[in-house]
């Protein structure tokens, strides 16, 4: 499956009662990221979605700069949200099965996941301090580097006229890098699967491209692989914890009979 | 001789304002403390007092003890002129000034360091290797937000790019510019101006030992350094220029006003960080800059 094919949906729904605990106050710093120009200057629809992009942005950062996992998770979930109501802004009209898959993306990505991995964290018992391979200023610096290296980018590569004066491959850029940067920097099991739900988060964003082109059934899919992955990971870390008193995955290195 | 008088009253003005600032700034915080609080112009007091006073010299320090705080003021009060004033423009502008002034602010921070040095002592070394290792990111979100600010609008002096407003980068400027106001000036979470400990100082560390009128260079030079940044603050995210003359003057003032209750309040509310918690905060402020260069860059492509 390519990749543009995994990310396929054609319209979602917000709905005002979110759960509680996804309620989210980011630190006052990061406020400011949430105005970008371009949401001046372009057309409101664009204006709109720009602004919601400019707030990915921002939260892959603050994934990137939070040192406590419950941060990471919350940061990553409410990415997962705010993705969730693009499409809502780029359709002009909304059917139902569209609203059905929006509401399982919110509430997935939004709700269930985050849930999971608290659960998780919880079963397993560990402390919610990350002890990061990249420190949180060198992986701050990549992150705001690939941000700009990916706006760069964007301009240069041949997109459809009406893709041009918007954020979404500069976005998805930078998400799928912020992932990398995670995978590859945190030591803990859970704050590498944050770092792949916030690559997943990239890869959506770019398939938001091709928003008319693929079917609705895709990212039903790819919900529910995700959610079972999620699940899956939720009783290895379990399970390693058990066998090796500690979450750090830089212990899986011996293969034994 | 109009140019001349606009300029003596320019440098009264600022020689004159700015120990009012951290009066201000010390009355907010005895309001939220429920405390009367020392007066408004407590620092003039102050000034007046050491100014009177004799110096106490060390027999290690050279005559630079005395003149680099004598340098730095001098600087200080120099890249003060250079900022404008709202409609009245600059009275020293040129193109390329906003380099200046930079350097400038460097060059009162060099003689700030060499004066703590000269006296040798540790606590002094202490405060200086903190001051410089703070600066080596705080000057890196100054230089990408006078970046963002010129690229913007496309000019090269301190008039040209202050006038108009940062334009959609402001908020983002405003927080990177504010955040990087406190660590300059050595304001709560990154230095407590209050603290009375020397193991914990950053800025008081490295004037321990001065006394008489150097110290009161250096305490005035500091109020000078601190309305200059709310200055700057101000006239980078309000659009001055945008505004009539009267309104544009209030603007100003209110502004700089908002920005010194906000050095309050944040004193008021929080407590200092720990120094590991400190390079995280300014790297912080310095990608709010460069988010800002970012989008004046981008936007005005698109």
């Amino acid at each position: 499956m390519r990749i543009a094919d995994w990310a396929a949906d054609d319209g979602y729904r917000i709905f005002a009662d979110e759960p509680t605990g996804l309620v989210y106050s980011p630190p006052a710093i990061f406020y400011p990221l949430l105005t970008t120009r371009y949401s001046l200057l372009l057309p409101p629809m664009t204006g709109t979605l720009n602004l919601l992009i400019g707030l990915s942005m921002g939260l892959n950062l603050m994934a990137l700069g939070s040192s406590r996992i419950p941060s990471l998770i919350r940061a990553m979930s409410v990415q997962g949200v705010v993705l969730g109501i693009m499409p809502l802004l780029m359709e002009h009209h909304i059917v139902w099965p569209v609203a059905l898959v929006a509401l399982a993306t919110v509430a997935v990505k939004g709700a269930i996941i985050p849930r999971l991995l608290q659960r998780a964290m919880r079963a397993a018992n560990i402390d919610r301090d990350m002890e990061p391979l990249i420190g949180f200023i060198p992986s701050l610096l990549l992150g705001a580097g690939g941000t700009i290296v990916a706006m760069a980018l964007a301009r240069s590569l041949p997109l459809l006229p009406e893709h041009a004066g918007s954020l979404l491959v500069p976005g998805a850029l930078a998400s799928v890098l912020t992932g990398f940067v995670l995978l590859i920097g945190r030591t803990k099991a859970i704050s590498q699967v944050c770092g792949y739900l916030i690559l997943e988060n990239g890869i959506y964003l770019f398939g938001l491209l091709l928003i008319h082109a693929t079917p609705l059934l895709v990212e039903a899919g790819i919900l529910l692989d995700l959610t079972v992955g999620v699940f899956v990971i939720g009783i290895i870390v379990d399970h390693i914890q058990r066998a090796f008193d500690s979450l750090d995955t830089s212990k899986l290195t011996v293969l034994r009979e | 001789m109009l140019t001349l008088l606009d300029f003596i009253l320019r440098l009264a003005l600022w020689l004159v304002l700015a120990p009012l600032l951290p009066g201000l700034i010390n009355k907010v915080k005895a309001w939220v403390a429920g405390r009367r609080g020392p007066p408004v112009l407590q620092l003039y007091y102050d000034l007046a007092r050491l100014w009177r006073k004799s110096v106490v010299l060390s027999t290690l320090a050279s005559p630079g003890f005395i003149l680099a705080p004598a340098v730095a003021w001098v600087a200080l009060v120099g890249a003060a002129l250079l900022l404008p004033l709202g409609p009245a423009g600059t009275a020293l502008g040129f193109r390329g000034d906003v380099l200046l002034m930079i350097y400038l602010l460097a060059l009162a921070r060099f003689c700030t360091v060499w004066a703590a040095l000269e006296t040798g002592s540790a606590f002094e070394g202490m405060g200086s290797v903190r001051e410089v290792s703070y600066a080596v990111l705080t000057e890196a979100a100054i230089i990408a937000a006078v970046l963002s600010l010129c690229v913007n609008t496309g000019g090269l002096s301190l008039g040209a790019i202050l006038a108009p407003s940062a334009g959609a980068g402001a908020a983002l400027l405003a927080g990177g510019l504010f955040t990087v106001l406190l660590a300059e000036n050595c304001r709560v979470p990154f230095d407590d101006p209050n603290t009375h400990l020397e193991l914990t100082m950053v800025h008081e560390a490295m004037i321990l030992d001065h006394s008489g009128p150097p110290l009161a260079a250096i305490l005035h030079g500091a109020s000078v350094k601190l309305m200059l940044f709310s200055v700057l603050l101000v006239q980078a995210v309000v659009p001055l220029g945008d505004l009539a003359p009267l309104a544009a003057y209030g603007a100003l003032a209110g502004g700089v006003l908002v920005v010194v209750v906000g050095v309050g309040l944040v004193e008021s509310l929080l407590a200092r960080f720990a120094f590991r918690q400190v390079p995280f905060l300014l790297t912080l402020a310095f990608l709010l800059c460069l988010f800002a260069l970012l989008v004046a860059w981008k936007g005005g492509a698109a």
